[in-house]
């Protein structure tokens, strides 16, 4: 059960990196993978804030900051100086490898002394419930397992709600239209260049606090956790359109939630069943391939059967 | 409304594959006017809409709309003053954004993007109003996306956001050269609806012979970068189809002929 719970709650958090990918990779059709920094970015934020004592909101919101500020760097790269989309990711993710040890001052930073967002969810629930497990359809639950768990599901609909209610704004459809069309979008007077640099601060903002939280809730931030994160990110979105089957904007935020908790269970089945952790980025990498040429495949299969029929 | 002070513009200037679209255009368009500018293929006139949207900056000569000096200003920035069409029709819609989303983004060409709700119920009202005043039955779809639209349908609906909010000038570049003909003839008749409604000052290209003739109040004939023919009023009522035929025909016997030559001749006799 535990493990289970850890699952989701993992999965939970990841969401918001997989809606920062989503944006980059799906409203924007940019490869950014400035991700794989500032998810680290937003966990040594955070993490150093916590040891010296900095409350967690601000610390978390902190994370936040700079991850926007390093997706708007990529976007300044990329249409004010015309550097090439992947290889600005590339830069800037390359250099936050040296910010991130600067901001922690070391590879690895432990938060099991400092109060952090998941400790005070822990409080509230042991103060609440007044024991540390309860029952749960027989399951013996831990409830400050359920708490952390409750307080990420919180957040994710805190946030999958704010951006919905964005992509309904006159800027943030003008956001979307910019992914969609921009030769449209330039002909009714917004600047495409502004736009791409915002939507890509958003986006590495919502996946700099999913670092922040992620490093809150496994207890310490390490330079070296932001590794595969984009790809990570991008597996959950497709499984989320899998899932949802549309490209209507509300019921793909809540497919990218979907599909990245589904996407950690199975993670967890599959560690489980005995995969080696040293494989899952591997198996990670694979996924997505798979993901990415399936419906080109099944097409041509398709083609091919008609024909022979 | 319009002032184009002798620009020019040379593509992949210095290169064998140098091509010199617009050589020292002037053109002046008064308000209210409906122009119409023909020429062959490379005859510049979709360079010469270009260079007044701000596609691309013009490498000398100044570019006036509306009594502003538009010739540093980005596409973007002169989307307040301009509202366009193009040729491709899904190059004036977002495909994966409904209807009314669409038209919501062209309620708002050039103007401040907050954060207040794009789908205001009221402007929701009003766009199903003007988008059945089309007659393409997409009255009841405004919540569908682009994508299931035909090119007709798709063209009628980007000439209503150009015109959502009155431009200062009108641009059509060959906007029904990608369409059947009745869908073509309906965008077309929609398009003088606007125009006369709201008096727009337009400049309209198309290749169509037939369009050339029959619409606008003012012709233009573009040649190898240059305006070769202007008729306007009297002149240009009295143009017929075959007509302009015949001063293609000219154009064309003079290409048989190298450059330099065709100019001397044309000075002599045209």
């Amino acid at each position: 059960m535990t493990l289970l719970i850890g699952s989701m709650t993992i999965g939970l958090i990841l969401s918001l990196l997989a809606l920062g990918v989503f944006i980059s990779f799906r409203v924007f059709d940019f490869p950014d993978i400035t991700a794989d920094g500032s998810t680290t970015l937003g966990a040594s934020i955070a993490a150093i804030l916590l040891v010296n004592g900095t409350s967690p909101l601000l610390a978390t919101a902190a994370g936040f900051c700079g991850g926007a500020a390093a997706g708007a760097t990529t976007g300044i790269l990329h249409t004010k100086f015309r550097i090439n989309g992947l290889l600005a990711g590339i830069l800037v993710m390359t250099a936050l490898y040296s910010i991130n040890l600067r901001v922690m001052g070391r590879s690895n930073i432990p938060l099991l002394q400092a109060t952090t967002l998941s400790s005070q969810a822990e409080q509230v629930a042991t103060a609440a419930l007044g024991r540390p497990s309860f029952d749960f359809f027989g399951w013996d639950v831990a409830s400050r397992d359920a708490a952390v768990l409750l307080f990420a599901f919180a957040v994710v609909v805190v946030v999958g709600a704010g951006l919905y209610a964005f992509f309904r704004t006159d800027l943030g459809t003008a956001m979307r239209a910019t992914g969609d069309n921009q030769q449209m979008i330039r002909a009714l007077g917004v600047d495409v260049g502004n736009m791409t640099i915002l939507g890509l601060a958003v986006s590495n903002g919502l996946i700099a606090l999913a670092g922040a939280l992620l490093a809150q809730y496994q207890g310490f931030a390490d330079v070296q956790m932001g590794i595969g994160m984009v790809v990570w990110g991008l597996a959950s979105v497709i499984i989320g359109e899998a899932l949802v089957g549309t490209t209507r904007i509300g019921m793909v935020i809540a497919g990218a939630v979907m599909g990245s908790v589904l996407f950690r269970l199975l993670i967890a089945i599959a560690l489980r069943a005995g995969l080696n952790p040293n494989d899952l980025k591997l198996v990670t990498a694979v996924f997505v391939f798979i993901a990415l040429i399936l419906p080109g495949l099944l097409a041509r299969f398709g083609r091919g059967g008609a024909r022979d029929a | 409304m319009l002032e184009v002070r002798d620009i020019s513009k040379t593509f992949y200037a210095g290169t064998s594959n140098e091509v010199r679209a617009l050589r020292n255009v002037d053109l002046n368009i008064e308000p209210g006017s409906f122009t119409i500018v023909i020429g062959t293929n490379g005859s510049g006139k979709s360079s010469l809409l270009n260079a007044v949207a701000g596609t691309f900056f013009v490498d000398s000569g100044s570019v006036h709309i509306a009594g502003r000096d538009v010739t540093q200003w980005p596409e973007h920035a002169r989307a307040k003053l301009i509202g366009r069409v193009f040729q491709n029709p899904f190059s004036g819609t977002a495909p994966q954004m409904s209807i009314a989303e669409n038209v919501a983004l062209a309620a708002r060409r050039g103007r401040w993007r907050g954060l207040g709700w794009a789908l205001a119920p009221g402007l929701v009202k009003e766009l199903r109003d003007r988008v059945s005043q089309l007659g393409m039955g997409l009255e009841d779809r405004v919540h569908n996306s682009i994508g299931t639209l035909s090119g007709g349908q798709r063209q009628a609906l980007t000439l209503l956001m150009a015109t959502w909010l009155k431009p200062q000038l009108l641009l059509l570049d060959e906007h029904t050269a990608a369409l059947d003909p009745k869908s073509a003839d309906q965008v077309i008749r929609l398009s003088q609806e606007v125009i006369q409604r709201d008096s727009l000052t337009t400049m309209m290209v198309t290749h169509s012979m037939q369009q050339a003739a029959n619409l606008g109040d003012r012709l233009i004939m573009m040649y190898r970068g240059r305006i070769i023919h202007d008729f306007r009023d009297a002149e240009k009522r009295r143009l017929r189809a075959e007509d302009l035929l015949t001063r293609f025909d000219e154009v064309r016997r003079g290409e048989l002929l190298d450059e330099s030559a065709a100019e001397m001749l044309r000075r002599k006799y045209v």
